[in-house]
Formats: C-alpha cells, sequence, structure tokens
C-alpha cells in the first residue's frame, strides 16, 4: 500500500493498436461523461431530429418528382401540390440543418470539457504519484502518457462523437426508409455491407505487415539520424560521411518501399469500397427501373431510393475508418487510466503502517550498527515520545535535529537499498553522502523528504516522526539545491521567487547576492527579466545552479539539502558556487551529496554509498581508519579532481 | 512555401504525375456518367417501357462502374508511389543537407529538431501529397464534369448548379480562413501544455521540495484554459459549417425539381434529367468537401514546409574551397603535393576571430599562437571562453570571421575538408559512440586497424583494462551514444579511437576530465612517446593536465590574455594564477 516500488512493476504499454476493443476501457471513458449526461442527451435528442427529418426529406421530395411525373404522364403539373410538397421539403432541410448545427456545438463543447477535465486530473495526478514515476528511466513514459495520450484521446473522441452517434443513426433510420420503400431494394443495399466489410477486413489483414514493417523502418531510420545528427562532429572529424550516407541511403530506400506498399495497400480500400456503393447504385437503378415498369414503384420512388442508399453506404464506410479510430482512441485511453489508477501516495492522515511493523524487527543487528555522530552524541536525549498522529512542525522554528533509527528501504523488492540504518544529526551538522556517480546518493534525501517512504524503522525531525507530519508541512523546512539544477521557463527573477512567493524585489536581490547570482545577472541585457528557456539555456550550468542556490536562500528552511556540482563548472564559477552553498548550510543542518574532498572531510557524518546501498558510515577519520571502500573511494575520486562531464542524451 | 517545395519535389515525378492527374480525370467522369445513365434509364427504359433496354443500359453502368474502380486503383497506386518517393527524396536531402552542415548550423537547429525535420515533418508532407493525389486532383475533375454533363443534360437548369458552386466557395473560405489561424494557434498552445507537463515530471522533486504544488496546478490550468477555449472556438465554426453546407445543397435540390418540373412540364426538359441533377449536386458537394479536407490537412504540412525549408535553405557556412589546395587561389600554396601522411601538422593562428551571426560580442578575438609540430599546446579558461569554439575552427567544424589559420603551412581554407579533416585526430568534448562493437567504434578513423592495433590503442589509453574484462571484448555492442559505458570509460574510448588514426595533429577537447587522478596522469604518460612528433592541441580544465605543456594560452572572453609555460605564467599571468588557485582551493590537495 504505501510501498512505492509497488508502481514499478507497472506495464509499460507499447505503442501498438490492441487488437480487440477493450470495453471496460469503453466503458469507462464513455463513463467521464456522465456529468455531462444532459448535455449528451441533448446531443442526442438533436441527432435524432436531424436524422429523421434527413431521411424524410428526400422521400418527400420523391413525392414530390412523383407530381412531376404524373404530370409529364398525364398532360397538366399540379402546381399546387408541387409546391406544397416542395415547401414541406424545405422546412425539412431548415430543420434539419439546424439540428445538426445544435448537435455539433452541443458535441464539440462536451468534447471540451471532457479533455479539459481529463488533461486537468492527469496533471493533478502527476502530483500525487510516487516519486518513482519520475525516475529519468520513466520520464518519457509519464510524459507520453500526459501529453500524446491524453491529445489523441480529445481528437479521436471529437470525431467518434460527431459522426459515431450520427452514422449510426442514419444507418437505421436510411434502412427503415428504404424497407419501406421497397424491401427487394433494401436487401440490394444492405448486401453490400458484408461485401464492404470483408473487402476492408483483408486489405487490413493485408496492409498491417507493411505498416508494422513500415514503423520499425521509420523507428531505425529515426535512431538512425538521431546518431548521425549528434554525433556529426565525429563523422565528419574521421571522414565517414559517405560510409554513414550509404547505410542512411539503404534504410531510407528501405523504409520508402514499405511505406509505399503499407500506402497502396490501405489507399486501396477506398476505391473498392466506392466500387461496391456504385454497384448497389447500379442495381438499385436496374432493379428499380424494372419494378417501376411493373408498377411496383414510382419513379420519385427511385429517386428517393438513390439517396437513401447513399446515405445508407456513406455511414458504412464511415464506420468502418471509425474502427481504426475508435482502437487507437482505446489504447490511449487505457494508458492514460493507467496512468490516473497509479497508486497515489497515502494520503498524509492515514497513520502509516510502517511505523508499527518496522518495531519489532532485526533488533538483533542493532547494537553494532547503532551509530552515533560522536561530537554531541552525550547530550543524553531521552527516547522521543511516541509520536501521536497530526504531531505538528512548525517549519520556522525546527531545530534541525535527524535521527534515523533502524531505517530499512528498498527501491525493488529484494534489493534492500537501506538495511537497518541509524545514526543522529545534531542541528547544524553537515551530513556527506558520497560514492560513484550512479551510486543512489539521493536515497537519503529522498528518505528524508519523503519522496519515498520508508519499509520500516522511522526518521525524526527534531522529536516527531516524519511520518506522522504531512508531507507539505515536512518539506517545508527543507531547502533544496540540486545538481540538475531544474528551473522552469519564466524570467530569473520568477526562478528565484519560486523558493518563497511574494518576496520583494529588495528580498530577491539580496538572496541573488548572497548567491553570487546577482553580478552575473546585472551583465545581462534584460537584468533580472531575462527569460530562461526550456532548460534554461540562456545561463551557463553553473549559473543555473547559482539560481536554484538563490532559490533555497530565499526560501529561508532550516534544513538544507544540497548536491554540489560536478560537471560543466569550470573552476571559479564552483567556488562561487561553493561558498554560495557553505553560506546556505551556515547554522543549519545540511545533507551535502558531495563531490569536494573540503565538504567530505570536514562533514560530521560521512554516508558512503555503493550499487544503490550504503555501505559505510563514519566520519573521515574513522572511515579512512576503515580500509574500506571509503578509503578505495577517496584515493580514486578525491586525489584528483573528480569531473564527469554529463553527456547528454539528445532525446526526443 | 509549401506550394513551392511541393512543385520543386515533384517536376521530378512530371509523367507519374500527369498519368494520376489523367487517371483522375477518367475516373471522375466515370463515376459522373453513371448518373447521365441513370437518367437514361428512366427516359429510355421506363418511360419507353423498354426492359431490354434497362438490361443493356444496366450492363453499359457496370461496366464504367469497372473502368471506374481499375482507373481509381491505378491513381491511388502512382499517388502511393510518387508521395513516398518525394518523401524518401526529401529525406535524402535533408540527410546530406545536414551532412555539410557546420556545428555552428546544426546547434542552432538542434539535432532533435533535425531528427524531428527529417522524419515527422517529412512524413506529414508525405501524407498530403496522399491526399493532394486521392482527393484534391480529383476534386476540380468532378468539379468541371459535373457542371459540363449538368450543362449537357439541361441548359437552362445548370444555373443552378453554377449558383452553388460559389455560395459553397464564399461559406467555406470565410470558415476556412478563420480555422486555419486558430489551428496554427491551437498547436503553440498545445505544445506549451507539453512544456508545463514535461516541467512538472522533470522537476517534481523540486516542486514539491519547495510545496509549489498549486502554483503549478494553476499555471497548467491556465494553459489548459486557453488550449480549451481555442479547440472550443474551431469546432464549434466546424460545427457550423457543415449544415450551413447541407443546407444549400438539399436546398438546391429542392430547387432543382421546382424548376426541372415546370421545364418538363412545357416539354423542354426530358424527365430523367431531374434524377441525374440531384446527383450531379451530390457529386460535386463530395468534391468540395475532399477539397476542403485536403485544405484544412494543409496548415500543418506548411509549418512543416516551413521547417523543412528553413533547413535546405540554410546555405553552409563551411564548404570545400572552390578551387582545390595548391593553386594560384590557396593564399598559402606550394606544398600542395605534400601526402596527408608526411604533412607537417605545425599549426598557426593568426589575429583570428569568431562570432556567430548577429552576436554582439565576438566569442573569439584577435586570436594569434604558432602551435610547433612535436609540441603540446594547451588552451586553458573559464567555461565559455571560448576554447572549444578555438578548437573547432581547425577542423571547420566552424570558420573563422576574421583572421588565418594554417595547418602545415597551407590555409585551411584552401583545402579540401577531407584532405585537412584527414590531418588530424580530435577527441571531442562530448565522448560520442556510435551504436555499433567496440572495435567498429575504434575502427572508425583507422578501418583497416588489426586486432593487436586495437589493443595497443587501448592499452595507451588506458581502456585495455576493461575492455578486456567485458564479456565479449572488442565485440561488445555499444548503445546509442555510448551510455552503456560511464563517463570515464567512454572518453578514454574515444582518445583511443583518435590515438589509432595516425595524424600530424591531435586535438583532445577536455578529453581528460571525466578520469580519476590516477587515470589521468598514466594516460598522459602512456600516449606521450606515441604522440612525440605530431603536434598535439589540448583544452583542459586542471591546471594539473597542462603543466608539461609546451605552451599554455589562457582565454578570457575570447581573447588570449597570457601565453607561456605554466612556470611563465604563474610569475606573469593574474588570470593563470587565479585558475590554478582556485583550484587549490577545491583540490586542497594534501
Amino acid at each position: 500500500m504505501s510501498r512505492a516500488r509497488a508502481h514499478r512493476a507497472g506495464t509499460v504499454a507499447g505503442p501498438g493498436v490492441p487488437e480487440r476493443i477493450k470495453w471496460h476501457t469503453a466503458a469507462r471513458l464513455l463513463g467521464l461523461l456522465l456529468p455531462l449526461k444532459w448535455r449528451m442527451a441533448g446531443v442526442i435528442a438533436a441527432t435524432c431530429a436531424f436524422v429523421t427529418l434527413n431521411v424524410a426529406a428526400p422521400k418527400v421530395l420523391g413525392d414530390a418528382t412523383d407530381v412531376v411525373v404524373d404530370g409529364f404522364l398525364g398532360g397538366s403539373l399540379d402546381e399546387q401540390q408541387l409546391a406544397e410538397r416542395l415547401l414541406a421539403v424545405s422546412a425539412m432541410y431548415v430543420g434539419a440543418s439546424l439540428f445538426s448545427w445544435i448537435q455539433g456545438s452541443l458535441t464539440a463543447t462536451a468534447v471540451q470539457r471532457l479533455s479539459y477535465g481529463l488533461r486537468g486530473s492527469v496533471e493533478q495526478k502527476l502530483h500525487v504519484l510516487p516519486s518513482s514515476h519520475f525516475e529519468e528511466q520513466r520520464r518519457g513514459d509519464v510524459l507520453s502518457r500526459a501529453t500524446n495520450d491524453v491529445d489523441n484521446i480529445s481528437q479521436a473522441l471529437n470525431q467518434l462523437l460527431n459522426q459515431l452517434i450520427m452514422s449510426v443513426l442514419m444507418l437505421s433510420a436510411a434502412l427503415a426508409m428504404m424497407l419501406w420503400l421497397s424491401p427487394l431494394l433494401a436487401l440490394i443495399a444492405v448486401l453490400s455491407v458484408p461485401v464492404s466489410t470483408v473487402i476492408t477486413v483483408l486489405v487490413a489483414r493485408h496492409s498491417q505487415a507493411h505498416f508494422k514493417e513500415q514503423w520499425s523502418s521509420t523507428g531505425a531510420l529515426h535512431a538512425q539520424l538521431e546518431e548521425f545528427f549528434t554525433g556529426h562532429e565525429v563523422v565528419k572529424a574521421f571522414g565517414r560521411q559517405e560510409e554513414s550516407a550509404a547505410s542512411f541511403r539503404e534504410r531510407n530506400e528501405k523504409l520508402t518501399r514499405s511505406s509505399t506498399r503499407a500506402q497502396y495497400l490501405s489507399g486501396i480500400v477506398q476505391p473498392l469500397l466506392v466500387f461496391v456503393a456504385n454497384l448497389n447504385y447500379i442495381a438499385i437503378a436496374v432493379v428499380g427501373a424494372l419494378q417501376v415498369t411493373a408498377g411496383l414503384l414510382t419513379i420519385g420512388g427511385i429517386q428517393a431510393f438513390v439517396q437513401f442508399s447513399r446515405l445508407f453506404s456513406q455511414p458504412v464506410s464511415q464506420i468502418g475508418g471509425m474502427l481504426t479510430l475508435v482502437q487507437s482512441c482505446l489504447a490511449s485511453a487505457e494508458r492514460v487510466f493507467e496512468l490516473l489508477d497509479a497508486p497515489e501516495i497515502p494520503a498524509d492522515s492515514a497513520v502509516p503502517a510502517v511505523a508499527a511493523n518496522g518495531a519489532g524487527k532485526l533488533r538483533g543487528a542493532t547494537a553494532a550498527r547503532k551509530f552515533h555522530v560522536p561530537r554531541k552524541s552525550s547530550n543524553g536525549r531521552k527516547p522521543p515520545a511516541p509520536p501521536t498522529p497530526g504531531d505538528l512542525l512548525d517549519p520556522g522554528a525546527v531545530a534541525g535535529r535527524v535521527t534515523f533509527e533502524h531505517v530499512s528501504f528498498s527501491y525493488s523488492p529484494g534489493t534492500p537499498v537501506v538495511k537497518d540504518l541509524s545514526f543522529t544529526v545534531d542541528p547544524g551538522q553537515t551530513v556527506a553522502i558520497v560514492g560513484h556517480t550512479g551510486a543512489g546518493k539521493t536515497t537519503v534525501v529522498n528518505l528524508l523528504m519523503r519522496f519515498y517512504e520508508l519499509d520500516s524503522g522511522r526518521i525524526l525531525v527534531d522529536s516527531t516522526d516524519i511520518a506522522t507530519i504531512p508531507r507539505d508541512e515536512l518539506r517545508r523546512a527543507f531547502g533544496i539545491v540540486l545538481q540538475d539544477a531544474w528551473l522552469f521557463t519564466g524570467s530569473i527573477r520568477e526562478n528565484i521567487e519560486y523558493g518563497r512567493p511574494g518576496a520583494t524585489d529588495a528580498d530577491i536581490v539580496a538572496a541573488a547576492r548572497a548567491s553570487h547570482v546577482d553580478q552575473f545577472v546585472r551583465s545581462l541585457p534584460a537584468g533580472y527579466a531575462t527569460m530562461l528557456g526550456n532548460d534554461g539555456d540562456s545561463l551557463s550550468r553553473g549559473q543555473r545552479q547559482l539560481v536554484s542556490i538563490a532559490r533555497a536562500q530565499i526560501a529561508g528552511r532550516n534544513i538544507m539539502v544540497l548536491d554540489e556540482a560536478t560537471s560543466s563548472v569550470d573552476s571559479r564559477t564552483e567556488v562561487q558556487i561553493r561558498h554560495a552553498m557553505e553560506q546556505l548550510r551556515q547554522g543549519h543542518t545540511s545533507f551535502v551529496i558531495a563531490h569536494r574532498l573540503s565538504t567530505v572531510r570536514d562533514a560530521d557524518l560521512i554516508l558512503v554509498m555503493d550499487h544503490g546501498r550504503i555501505v559505510e558510515h563514519g566520519t573521515h577519520q574513522q572511515l579512512v581508519a576503515r580500509r574500506g571502500l571509503y578509503k578505495d573511494l577517496y584515493e580514486a575520486q578525491f586525489a584528483g579532481r573528480e569531473q564527469v562531464p554529463a553527456v547528454r542524451k539528445a532525446e526526443q | 512555401m509549401l506550394i513551392g517545395l511541393m512543385s520543386r519535389l515533384l517536376s521530378a515525378h512530371k509523367g507519374t504525375v500527369l498519368a494520376i492527374v489523367v487517371l483522375q480525370l477518367v475516373q471522375a467522369t466515370a463515376n459522373l456518367l453513371l448518373p447521365t445513365l441513370n437518367a437514361a434509364i428512366i427516359d429510355d427504359g421506363i418511360i419507353g417501357g423498354d426492359t431490354g433496354e434497362i438490361l443493356h443500359l444496366g450492363a453499359w453502368m457496370a461496366g464504367i462502374a469497372a473502368v471506374q474502380v481499375i482507373t481509381a486503383v491505378a491513381a491511388g497506386y502512382l499517388g502511393a508511389v510518387v508521395a513516398m518517393e518525394i518523401g524518401g527524396q526529401l529525406r535524402g536531402e535533408l540527410f546530406a543537407k545536414v551532412q555539410s552542415f557546420s556545428s555552428q548550423e546544426v546547434s542552432a537547429f538542434g539535432a532533435p529538431s533535425l531528427v524531428t525535420r527529417a522524419t515527422n515533418d517529412v512524413a506529414q508532407i508525405q501524407n498530403l501529397a496522399v491526399l493532394v493525389f486521392i482527393m484534391l486532383i480529383a476534386a476540380p475533375a468532378i468539379f468541371i464534369g459535373g457542371i459540363v454533363l449538368a450543362v449537357h443534360q439541361d441548359v437552362v437548369l445548370s444555373w443552378i448548379v453554377v449558383v452553388v458552386i460559389p455560395v459553397l466557395t464564399v461559406i467555406m473560405t470565410v470558415i476556412v480562413r478563420r480555422l486555419i489561424p486558430l489551428y496554427r494557434q491551437g498547436q503553440g498552445l498545445l505544445d506549451r501544455i507539453g512544456r508545463v507537463l514535461r516541467e512538472q515530471i522533470i522537476g517534481a522533486n523540486v516542486i514539491r521540495g519547495f510545496v509549489r504544488q498549486d502554483h503549478e496546478v494553476r499555471r497548467f490550468d491556465e494553459a489548459n484554459k486557453d488550449l480549451t477555449r481555442n479547440n472550443l472556438q474551431s469546432a464549434l465554426l466546424v460545427a457550423a459549417m457543415m449544415p450551413m453546407i447541407m443546407f444549400v445543397v438539399n436546398i438546391s435540390s429542392v430547387f432543382v425539381v421546382w424548376f426541372g418540373g415546370h421545364r418538363i412540364d412545357a416539354g423542354e426538359m426530358r424527365l430523367g434529367a431531374l434524377t441525374a441533377f440531384i446527383a450531379y449536386i451530390l457529386q460535386i458537394l463530395i468534391a468540395i468537401m475532399m477539397a476542403m479536407y485536403v485544405f484544412m490537412t494543409a496548415p500543418r504540412a506548411a509549418a512543416c514546409a516551413e521547417r523543412i525549408r528553413a533547413v535546405l535553405d540554410t546555405e553552409p557556412a563551411i564548404a570545400d574551397p572552390a578551387v582545390p589546395a595548391g593553386s594560384a587561389a590557396a593564399p598559402a600554396g606550394g606544398a600542395a603535393d605534400a601526402g596527408a601522411t608526411d604533412r607537417s601538422g605545425a599549426v598557426e593562428f593568426r589575429n583570428v576571430s569568431f562570432a556567430y551571426p548577429g552576436a554582439e560580442a565576438p566569442v573569439l578575438d584577435g586570436v594569434s599562437f604558432t602551435a610547433r609540430a612535436g609540441t603540446t599546446t594547451a588552451i586553458i579558461g573559464a567555461t565559455g571562453s571560448g576554447k572549444t569554439t578555438l578548437l573547432n575552427l581547425l577542423p571547420r567544424f566552424l570558420d573563422a570571421t576574421a583572421g588565418e589559420i594554417s595547418i602545415g603551412g597551407d590555409n585551411v581554407r584552401a583545402m579540401p575538408l577531407d584532405v585537412l579533416r584527414g590531418l588530424m585526430a580530435i577527441v571531442p568534448q562530448q565522448s560520442y559512440l556510435f551504436a555499433d562493437t567496440v572495435a567498429e567504434n575504434l575502427r572508425l578513423g583507422a578501418p583497416a586497424a588489426s586486432e593487436p592495433e586495437l589493443w595497443q590503442a587501448l592499452e595507451a589509453a588506458q581502456a585495455a583494462e576493461f575492455v578486456r574484462a567485458l564479456p565479449l571484448g572488442l565485440e561488445t555492442p555499444v548503445s546509442q551514444g555510448g551510455t552503456n559505458f560511464s563517463g570515464g570509460e567512454r572518453q578514454r574510448l574515444c582518445i583511443a579511437r583518435a590515438l589509432l588514426k595516425r595524424a600530424p595533429a591531435y586535438l583532445f577537447d577536455d578529453s581528460f576530465s571525466a578520469l580519476d587522478y590516477g587515470t589521468d596522469v598514466r594516460l598522459r604518460a602512456a600516449i606521450e612517446p606515441l604522440l612525440r612528433s605530431a603536434t598535439v592541441l589540448i583544452v583542459a580544465e586542471r591546471v594539473s593536465t597542462i603543466v608539461d605543456a609546451g605552451l599554455i594560452l589562457v582565454l578570457e572572453g575570447g581573447r588570449v590574455v597570457a601565453q607561456g609555460t605554466h612556470r611563465e605564467l604563474m610569475e606573469s599571468s593574474p588570470s593563470y594564477q587565479e585558475i590554478a588557485a582556485s583550484q587549490l582551493v577545491l583540490e586542497e590537495a594534501p
């Protein structure tokens, strides 16, 4: 229940179209229209009215034609009767158009409301999803569900709701009229349905393979282009243009071939359906004519029948086309519903079960692993009183004592990341977290800020179990600076203000000064109003991190979580970052993901991470004396300067 | 934009396009002939009571329907072929163009955007071409054919058709004109939604950390409302357009019966014409709808065409010299006969500047230095001081906007690009590896290298150990971009790759940064003898990497503020001292 890891197993559906219609998904999608039921009732009523009028009109027009025929055969035209009938037809057409307009407008508003709501609920869901959804490898999937799939649903629904109801009703009404006019001709018209269906299915089955091939060669070409374009300097530097052009040509030709086949095969459906419709038309014309000569039908009747058969065959081919649309819409809906159904972060008010089940576990190992920061561990703090749910933490008054008690945690079952970890950090102390790139150094931060929930044990801030503090309250005690300095689209000022909404200009400049931001911002032409682009690319990485430090600075929190700069930052900017971070740490309990020897050596507690696990902890002296991983790490990593340029995968 | 692009692409397929047009004309005419024959059935068959004639005409109709389906299928086939070939051609052109681009142009567009243009955007153009061939070409044929046949049936009644067409055209033009900008705006709003979501997903922990979820929900809601408003507007327009069109068409059939009835009564028109007319109007309506559908998809394709044209119309700033090296045009001519291998790699920069077009400040400003063969020249400076730019000028990934650069005494601009680039082995800042095996990646610069040679290079690059530890060794597949190797491993593989390419000059762009101190030292010691006779240019961050360099350039704001050896600079250059001091602060080396 509260295990974030439960979602990791969540299926990541491929882009393929499901073979069958998923009725429960369809039902749920329709269920979204429930709040709009009156509107939808209006849509159906208007459609019914439209269809009735639209179907009745040709019949009356046919009657009008018969008046003309009678006049032609009988000698004089009954103008009065003709006028009456034509006026009736005109009135019907006016009505039909009016209802069609009402139907269209109601559907449009319904679909837009639904899409608005769907987008909104997907976005709100993002804020209650466990952090595991936002790990690097899953982001793309979440993003594509939230954008592409929602968009696909909204577009498909617009078309489907407009056409599907209309088509079905039109089909049945036209069929009814035809049966009434001439059952024999109606039978001919109905015969065209299975023929059309068989053609569509056969061709679709045939073209499916080619479409698949087209998609796979598109994918292959895409990957190749990405590689060549991203690595174009390497290709050029080594004079490999010819080779890469040759392999591109090969894939391009393959794609062209497969897409031509797919396109041609799927394009053949339309002419074939037209052919069926035409044969149907001819059959009606001939058989109808024979019936007229036999006195079973009138000429006006044929004319009406021809119109009906068009009203009939048009929806038939439309429905065929809509089936593909339905399938792709449902595939998207399923993916979106999966996202919406993903287990959420447990509500704050719930008493966390882990607090209960953690108590009895692994007591035996405790003594050996229990670790206290030596300097102030003699304070002799009493064990904290059992927390009462809803214990309030005043973020402004947090002293900053952090205690881990027998904390165990794993991202996925069976591979413990943290096992029975206990330590205490006193206010103002610094914890350094060290390890190789990708060793899972953010884990402790994730637990501390409750981005993830513990499996067992508890974490106390001051003397309150953080599991009993509403998450947002808890997080208000933290100021964070991450290495991947996430800045959003907006001005520099807005990005700093993010830390404390409503901050005054003076506050912002003060924070910027303290963080070495002010000096470079002043040299920008637009100053604090400089807009940061998509990923804040108008600033260098170092500058972006300085801005994120200013953001944490202005937030004025009591416990700091900092990720030291490592990459693509020149040494002088790095010195500034370091100063700014030191300032930030001043007097606050800090958790630092450390890359700097000085930070590590002076830390009150060092947590050493390896392959996602905390393998050692202690002070610098203790750990060096231990001659374990830390010693190796220290020698390899900190004797020289680690500098890992993040090779950013240019995706999308 | 779109039309220009399309017509240029289609001009290569004139014959096929002509065939499609003819086939579509036949197909449309055949479709239109059916109501005409139906009219004949009524007039000659029913009125005349001639059952044989009815069947005879029916057989004719079936024959025409057969012709129609054959021509339509053939047109569809040719349409698919041409459309897809256009797509293939466009992709080929884009690829060739990007290959000719310099780094400046590639980064101006961005590699991901170029990929999108060559795939998605081209697909859009392709789809439009299919629609044009299947729908748009048929539409005027039906249009004109419908009018001709209507006139043929009855001249006087034809004015109804003549009136209906412009009325429909006006209605649609008015609405589509309002729709197109709305669609375009809608696309922008959709992008905005995507951007906000993207930021929220990537920045989830920051948002939670600062407890700004409410703010984000509001921010998204604004974008969502704007998008919904826009979509609603366009949907309402479409909802209004369809009934209007239907009304016009239906009313015109009422007029046909009314006026036709009178003309039949007066003996001026045949009875069958009445049914035929109603059928024609329907056909014309379908033609107009098809054309409209194409026009509605056109704006999207037009935007894609613009994006594609932007790439195709970009003149690569860097191209092979018009006249090959060694001719009179080469300022430093004379050494033309020297083969690439025994050329000297001495590099000289004379007063070189570089500025991006439109940028106020130059990236490099008046840089002059000489790197002699057999020496190492290092370039150091802050991020953004122009170090990488400087290095990129030599292989002409970028072209200097002023000044002169020569290698082995020849101006770099006077040499064909492949000859020039053949003179140097480069280790780029981004350690880029291709999706292939380790061995193939290494052989990029030396296709004929034997396995022992590969190991030798790996050994020197301190990469032999980890490659040997891989289960598949040299045959280990590398994932795209080399992401299955760590940053340091990638860097070492790139160095080995460069070492395999024997060249007079070696360029290392910040290539030791991901290595820990010990590896860095061992690596430099191992490659030193290999590069002894070559010209080596190194861009570096760490002072420790370059202490031994024969010449160090200190770059600041695009200018060389000092040059000399480490010892000289430690005495004379405040900037160099500052850099060294800041690293000392950070290192606190014992």
